[in-house]
C-alpha cells in the first residue's frame, strides 16, 4: 500500500479495485447511479486487453458472468436496484452451480422504477438470496469510497474461497461521492491459480470432463447438495462475519446501521455523546452473514437498540432476531431516496432515551 | 481397410434419454463427428440448454456448461471470450433461442460472437410437453394451441424464420438451415456444421446452423410420419440451404462450400 | 477541525469542479475529505449543489445538513443558504450575481464579486476559483499555498497552461475577503 492517495468517485474506485483484483471480464448495462463504473470498466478493461461488454440487458450481463465464471476467470457485473432485480435469475443459477463472481449494486430507491437517489431498500433482496431457491450470497456493505474499493478487491478472493457469489451493496451516495482512496497492489489475472471447477483446457491436462450445472432432478441428491452448500454457509458465518463497533461498551442505546446510514449515525453518536448520552454504534460490514452473535452479546449487556436505515425497516428484522426479545429494538428510517440527517437521528435518540428515563 | 462406421469419440457410448425418432440424437452425433474430424474433442465446450437437450452433458464426452433458459448465447459469450481458442457450441432449442432468449440471440449475433449456435428447430416445446413454440407452423397443434396455431383469431403470431431474421445483422457470417429427416439432408447438415465450426476456429464471427428436427412424441406421430412431416410441412416453410455466407474465401472452406451471399 | 460546506449555483458555474478541487487540495494538505455532488436531474442545467466536508478526523455523514460555510454563486440559490447554514455560520455570496443577500442576521456574510474579479484576470469561467480562494481565507480550513504542483496533479497535461490563471484567481479571492 505504498501508493499515493487518490481522489475518486465511489463508482470509479470500485472499478479500479476490480481491475487491480485481476477481474478478467466485466459485463454491464447502463443505469444511474452506477454509470461511471460501467464507463470506467469499458476504458480500463479494454486498455488492458481484457473483456468488457455492454450487454443488451442485465439479464444477459449476469449470464455472461455465468459463462465467464465457468471458465474460472474472475468475472464481474454491476448495476443498480432495478437491474439487480433482473439479475436475480442468473444469481440463483450461479449459486446453484457454485460459481464465484462479484456483483455490485449501487442501490437506488424503489419499488418499481422509483428514483435514482440513494436507498437501502434492497436489504431483503440482498440478504435473503433474492432469486428462487435455497441460497445466500455473501453481502458486503461499504461505508466509504475507501471501503468500497477494499471490499470489491477482496470480494473476488472471498468469492473464490467459498465458491459463492459476493454482492457488494453500496448506494447512490457511495457511488457518486468522491473521497480519498489508496489502492492495493495490482494482481495479474494470469498469475491466479486455475480453479478446480473450470471448464476448458482439457487438452493440456487430459482430466475427466467437467460439467457446470445447477440441475439435479433426483430429490435425494439435490437435498444433499443443498445441505452441503449450507454447511459451507456455516463455515462462512464462522470465518467471515465482520462488523465495526464504536463506543458500544457503556452504551445505553446502540445504533445499528450499515453503509451510508452508519456514517449518519456516527455523526449523531458524536453529537449525543457531547450531550452526555451514552450512545454506541454497531455497523455490520457483512450483511450476510449478519453479525447476530455480536449483537446478541450487546443485548445481553442490557443496551437497547435503534436500527437506522434508508428504508421502511428491513435490517431491523435481523436485529430483532439477533436480540431475540432480550432488549427493545426501535427503528428509524427514511426512504424514497431521502437520507436521514444527523439531527433527525439525534432527535430519535433523545426521544428514546428520554422516554426510558 | 478403412472403417465405414464407428462410434464418434466425442460421444459417450451410452443409451440416450431421447424419445424414439427424436432428432436431437442425430444432431449430437453430427456435432461429435465433426469435432472428432477436426481433432477438437479436448478443446470443446457445449452449453446444454434448458429443453430436451439439457442432458447433452451426459452424451458429449467433453466439458459443458448449463445456463438458464434462453440465456445460452449470453453464457456462450462469456465462455468464448475467456477461451477464444476453444470450440464453443451454443446448443439451443426453438423456445430457448427464439422465445425466451430472443434478445440474447440477436445481440450475440450482432456482436459477432465467435461461437457456433446449433439451433434445433422442432417447431414445438419438447421438454415441457408439446406447447406452442415460436417456430410452430400455422395450423399446427400444440397443447397451448388446441385448435392449431391461429395467428388471426387467437392472436398466436406467426412462425419465426430465425436464419432470415438474423441475416440482416452484420455480425452474422454464416447462417445455414439443414434437416435430419433423411440421409441426404443429414449429410448436408453435417457439412454446414463443419463449415460453421471451421469459421468459428478462424474467428470469423457469428455462425449458426438451424436444424429442422423431428419430435414424434409431441407431434403425436410415429417416427416415420414425423420425418415425412418435416419434408411435407416444415421444409416448404423453412427452406434449406445456406441462408447467408459471408465467410472469408478460405481455400479449405471454399472447396467445401460455394459462398452463397445473402439470399 | 471539521469544515462542512454546502455549495450551490447553477449548472455551468463550476460548482462541481469547485467542490472537487476544494477536497483535492484539502487531501493534499493531509485532511480527510468527502465531496458529494447531488446527481440526477440537476446535472443538466438547473441547480448544481454539492456537500463538501474536509476534516482532521474521520468524516461522519457525507451529507451537509448544517453547514459551517455556504457558497452561493447565484441569486436563485440564496434560499438554500438561508436553510442550510448553521447558527452563526458563514455565507459567501458571489455578489456579481447575488443582488439580495440571504436573510440570516446571525450569519457572517461575505460578498465577493467573483465574476468581475475573474473577468479582470481573464476569464469569467474561473469565478469558481476566486470563490475557492475566498473560502479558504474565510474558513481557514485549508491554506491553498504552493498550489502549482497540486493543480498540476489535478489537471490533465493539456490544461496545464491554464494553471497560472487559476492560481491568480485563488489569490485574488483570498484578498477579496
Ligand atoms: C425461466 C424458465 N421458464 C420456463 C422453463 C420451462 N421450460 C423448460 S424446457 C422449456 C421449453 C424448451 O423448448 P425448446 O427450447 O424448444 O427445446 P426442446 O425441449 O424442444 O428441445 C421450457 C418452457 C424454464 N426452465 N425456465
Amino acid at each position: 500500500m505504498s501508493e499515493e492517495i487518490r481522489l475518486m468517485k465511489g463508482d470509479e474506485a470500485i472499478g479500479e479495485a476490480a481491475v487491480r483484483a485481476g477481474c478478467k471480464a466485466y459485463f454491464g448495462y447502463p443505469i444511474t447511479p452506477q454509470n461511471e463504473l460501467t464507463a470506467y470498466m469499458a476504458k480500463h478493461m479494454l486498455d488492458k486487453g481484457r473483456t468488457f461488454i455492454q450487454a443488451e440487458s442485465e439479464v444477459a450481463a449476469i449470464n455472461m458472468v455465468y459463462g465467464a465464471a465457468s471458465t474460472g476467470a474472475r468475472a464481474m457485473t454491476s448495476s443498480s436496484s432495478p437491474g439487480i432485480s433482473l439479475k436475480q435469475e442468473g444469481i440463483s443459477y450461479l449459486c446453484g452451480a457454485d460459481l464465484p463472481c462479484v456483483i455490485v449494486n449501487v442501490a437506488r430507491s424503489g419499488p418499481g422504477l422509483g428514483g435514482i437517489s440513494p436507498s437501502q431498500g434492497d436489504y431483503f433482496q440482498s440478504t435473503r438470496g433474492g432469486g428462487h431457491g435455497d441460497y445466500h450470497t455473501i453481502v458486503l456493505a461499504p461505508k466509504s469510497v475507501q471501503e468500497a474499493a477494499d471490499l470489491t478487491y477482496e470480494a473476488f478472493s472471498i468469492s473464490e474461497r467459498y465458491r459463492i457469489p459476493v454482492l457488494v451493496l453500496a448506494d447512490g451516495l457511495i457511488g457518486q461521492m468522491m473521497e480519498g482512496v489508496v489502492f492495493k497492489d495490482e494482481i495479474d489475472p494470469a498469475s491466479l491459480p486455475p480453479e478446480p471447477f473450470a471448464v476448458g483446457h482439457q487438452a493440456e491436462t487430459g482430466r475427466p470432463n467437467r460439467h457446470v450445472t445447477s440441475i439435479n432432478l433426483v430429490p435425494e441428491e439435490l437435498e444433499k447438495q443443498n445441505i452441503v452448500r449450507f454447511e459451507r454457509y456455516g463455515q462462512v458465518k464462522k470465518e467471515l462475519t465482520r462488523y465495526e463497533e464504536v463506543q458500544v461498551e457503556d452504551a445505553d442505546l446502540v445504533l445499528v446501521a450499515y453503509g451510508t446510514a452508519a456514517r449518519v449515525c456516527l455523526g449523531a453518536l458524536q453529537d449525543a455523546r457531547r450531550k452526555g448520552l451514552k450512545v454506541g454504534l454497531f455497523r455490520p460490514i457483512t450483511l450476510w452473514p449478519f453479525p447476530d452473535a455480536a449483537i446478541g452479546r450487546l443485548a445481553g449487556k442490557g443496551s437497547r437498540f435503534l436500527s437506522v436505515e434508508m428504508s421502511m425497516g428491513q435490517m431491523v428484522e435481523d436485529v430483532r432476531l439477533a436480540v431475540n426479545g432480550r432488549a427493545p429494538v426501535d427503528f428509524y428510517g427514511r426512504c424514497g431516496g431521502m437520507v436521514p440527517s444527523e439531527e433527525e437521528v439525534l432527535a430519535e435518540i433523545e426521544r428514546i432515551l428520554g422516554k426510558r428515563s | 481397410m478403412e472403417a465405414a462406421y464407428s462410434h464418434p469419440k466425442s460421444l459417450v457410448p451410452v443409451q440416450s434419454k431421447y424419445c424414439p425418432g427424436c432428432g436431437h440424437g442425430i444432431i449430437h452425433r453430427l456435432i461429435a463427428e465433426v469435432i472428432d474430424e477436426m481433432g477438437l474433442q479436448a478443446r470443446s465446450i457445449i452449453t446444454n440448454p434448458v429443453g430436451c437437450a439439457i442432458w447433452a452433458d451426459l452424451y458429449f464426452d467433453f466439458d459443458s456448461v448449463q445456463p438458464a433458459h434462453g440465456r445460452t448465447p449470453a453464457a456462450s459469450t462469456g465462455i468464448k471470450r475467456m477461451l477464444p481458442d476453444h470450440l464453443v457450441v451454443c446448443y439451443q432449442g426453438d423456445g430457448d433461442l427464439a422465445a425466451i432468449g430472443t434478445a440474447e440471440t440477436i445481440h450475440a449475433a450482432n456482436r459477432g460472437e465467435k461461437f457456433t449456435t446449433i439451433f434445433v428447430n422442432n417447431a414445438i416445446y419438447g421438454m415441457t410437453g408439446g406447447q406452442m413454440a415460436p417456430t410452430t407452423l400455422v395450423g399446427q397443434y400444440a397443447t397451448t394451441a388446441p385448435y392449431g396455431r391461429d395467428p388471426d383469431v387467437a392472436g398466436m403470431g406467426y412462425p419465426i424464420k430465425v436464419c432470415e431474421l438474423l441475416a440482416t445483422l452484420q455480425g452474422t457470417k454464416y447462417l445455414a438451415r439443414g434437416a435430419v429427416n433423411n440421409p441426404v439432408n443429414v449429410k448436408k447438415t453435417k457439412k454446414y456444421i463443419r463449415t460453421a465450426f471451421e469459421a468459428q476456429m478462424r474467428g470469423e464471427g457469428f455462425t449458426m446452423v438451424e436444424i429442422l428436427s423431428q419430435c414424434p412424441t409431441n407431434w403425436k406421430m410415429s417416427p416415420v410420419q414425423s420425418v415425412e412431416w418435416v419434408e411435407s410441412s416444415m421444409i416448404p416453410f423453412y427452406p434449406l440451404g445456406e441462408i447467408k455466407n459471408t465467410l472469408q474465401p478460405d481455400p479449405a472452406a471454399a472447396a467445401a462450400v460455394k459462398p452463397a451471399g445473402v439470399r | 477541525m471539521t469544515e462542512k460546506t454546502y455549495m450551490a449555483g447553477f449548472g455551468g458555474q463550476g460548482i462541481i469542479s469547485l467542490g472537487e478541487m476544494w477536497v483535492f487540495c484539502a487531501m493534499k494538505e493531509g485532511l480527510q475529505v468527502t465531496f458529494f455532488p447531488f446527481y440526477g436531474a440537476e446535472k443538466r442545467g438547473g441547480v448544481a449543489r454539492a456537500s463538501v466536508i474536509v476534516s482532521e478526523k474521520e468524516i461522519a455523514s457525507p451529507l451537509v445538513t448544517r453547514a459551517d460555510s455556504v457558497v452561493i454563486m447565484n441569486q436563485d440559490s440564496v434560499p438554500i443558504a438561508e436553510e442550510v447554514c448553521r447558527q452563526g455560520g458563514l455565507i459567501l455570496v458571489n455578489s456579481s450575481l447575488v443582488k439580495k443577500d440571504p436573510d440570516r442576521p446571525d450569519a457572517r456574510i461575505i460578498r465577493i464579486p467573483c465574476n468581475e474579479i475573474a473577468e479582470r484576470i481573464g476569464d469569467v469561467r474561473i469565478a469558481n476559483m476566486v470563490m475557492m480562494g475566498a473560502l479558504s481565507k474565510a474558513t481557514g480550513a485549508i491554506r491553498l499555498e504552493n498550489l502549482e504542483p497540486v493543480l498540476k496533479s489535478f489537471f490533465p497535461e493539456k490544461k496545464h497552461a491554464l494553471i497560472p490563471m487559476n492560481i491568480a484567481a485563488v489569490e485574488a479571492g483570498k484578498q477579496a475577503v
